[in-house]
């Protein structure tokens, strides 16, 4: 079967670390080099096993940040979590050489694929914009003209993950058109109060229903069923909404 | 926080379930023993604060699946979904 490679079975890895950089004060992106990477699709994930000295080891899941690449390569985008126990080591501690165990990539249901040609609708929740970026970029690096629409949730401005790369990637012709929407502190001379996504905000930064969207769902579980509940009530069809859960606390498991 | 959102969903047993599926296991299709739903596994409710995983239909909250490592023998219990289908069209992995 030309361009299809059969899923591989899922195994550890080794990753090296080759670069870090802050998104946030609490958000860090971790670039790495994967021993034998088969490729991802965008909105996979991975999970990451660190094991202390005594045996004792921890996995975490974390999505794949960046676009789909032949190199070994990938992105993750770590949020930390104050009582977290990979998270502060993952945003604070690792640094350039050090290795990681890995598994994945992981999951093909919430994926966006580039021969997608349908409008698609974007909705993240804080560190849920991780998986979303990925397919914001393999959209990018494939030429796509897909119709992207981007509705981001974030308490403040200064949680905005990529926002230089989504500004510039929605100044662009056939861009991604964004719409944020900010739950606790708005910037200067914001039109709308701060507050949580409702059913206005939905019909004006969302594609409307009858255009038949596929839409894309990430954040913690209360926002997931807060807005895909405003989404069905929109009219949008719940076969046509793919989601994807945090916990609570941002902790995927 | 709401305790009745105290979830994930089936995407995030993707990896552990790995060792056991071959094929991806968030895009297969099963239905629920109890109410009949047909859904992808990935819109299961995921329960993982237990020593193991449960999923739970989104619809009936029906147990679907009980997985648990113990000291490295693995238990799972799949009784509660009648089947599922893996979509072998949709496992590639290469960069599309």
């Amino acid at each position: 079967m030309a361009g299809t490679a059969v899923l591989g079975r899922v195994t550890w890895r080794s990753a090296a670390v080759i670069g870090l950089h802050d998104e946030t004060a609490t958000a860090r992106t971790i670039a790495l080099a994967v021993r034998d990477w088969p490729g991802h699709i965008a909105g996979q994930h991975v999970d990451v096993r660190l094991t202390a000295a005594d045996g004792y080891s921890a996995v975490r899941s974390y999505s794949i940040a960046s676009a789909p690449s032949s190199d070994g390569r990938i992105e993750l985008t770590v949020e930390r979590l104050p009582s977290g126990e990979v998270s502060p080591y993952l945003t604070q501690q690792v640094m350039i050489g050090d290795d990681l165990e890995l598994r994945g990539p992981i999951g093909g249901w919430f994926v966006w694929r580039r021969d997608q040609t349908e409008p698609i609708q974007l909705v993240a929740g804080g560190s849920g914009i991780v998986p979303l970026m990925a397919m914001v970029r393999s959209r990018a690096s494939a030429g796509s003209i897909a119709p992207f629409r981007l509705l981001y949730s974030v308490r403040e401005p200064e949680t905005v993950f990529y926002r230089d790369e989504l500004r510039a990637l929605s100044n662009q012709g056939d861009s991604v058109v964004i719409t944020y929407a900010y739950t606790r502190v708005t910037p200067k001379d914001w039109p709308r109060p701060a507050g949580r996504i409702d059913a206005e905000l939905i019909a004006s930064g969302t594609w409307p229903s009858n255009l038949r969207p596929s839409s894309y769902v990430c954040g913690p579980t209360s926002f997931v069923e807060h807005t895909t509940g405003l989404l069905i009530a929109a009219g949008h069809d719940r076969e046509k909404i793919r989601t994807e859960r945090f916990g609570a606390t941002g902790e995927r498991k | 926080m709401n305790a009745s959102m105290n979830y994930l969903d089936g995407n995030a047993a993707a990896g552990e379930l790995s060792r056991i599926f071959a094929m991806d296991i968030t895009s297969a299709e099963g239905q629920c023993a109890n109410c009949g739903a047909k859904r992808r596994f990935a819109e299961a409710h995921l329960y993982s604060h237990c020593p193991g995983l449960v999923a739970r239909c989104a619809l009936c909250g029906h147990v679907l699946l009980r997985f648990a490592n113990v000291q490295g023998r693995v238990f799972l219990d799949l009784c509660g979904m009648k089947y599922l289908i893996f979509d072998e069209r949709r496992q590639s992995n290469a960069p599309s």
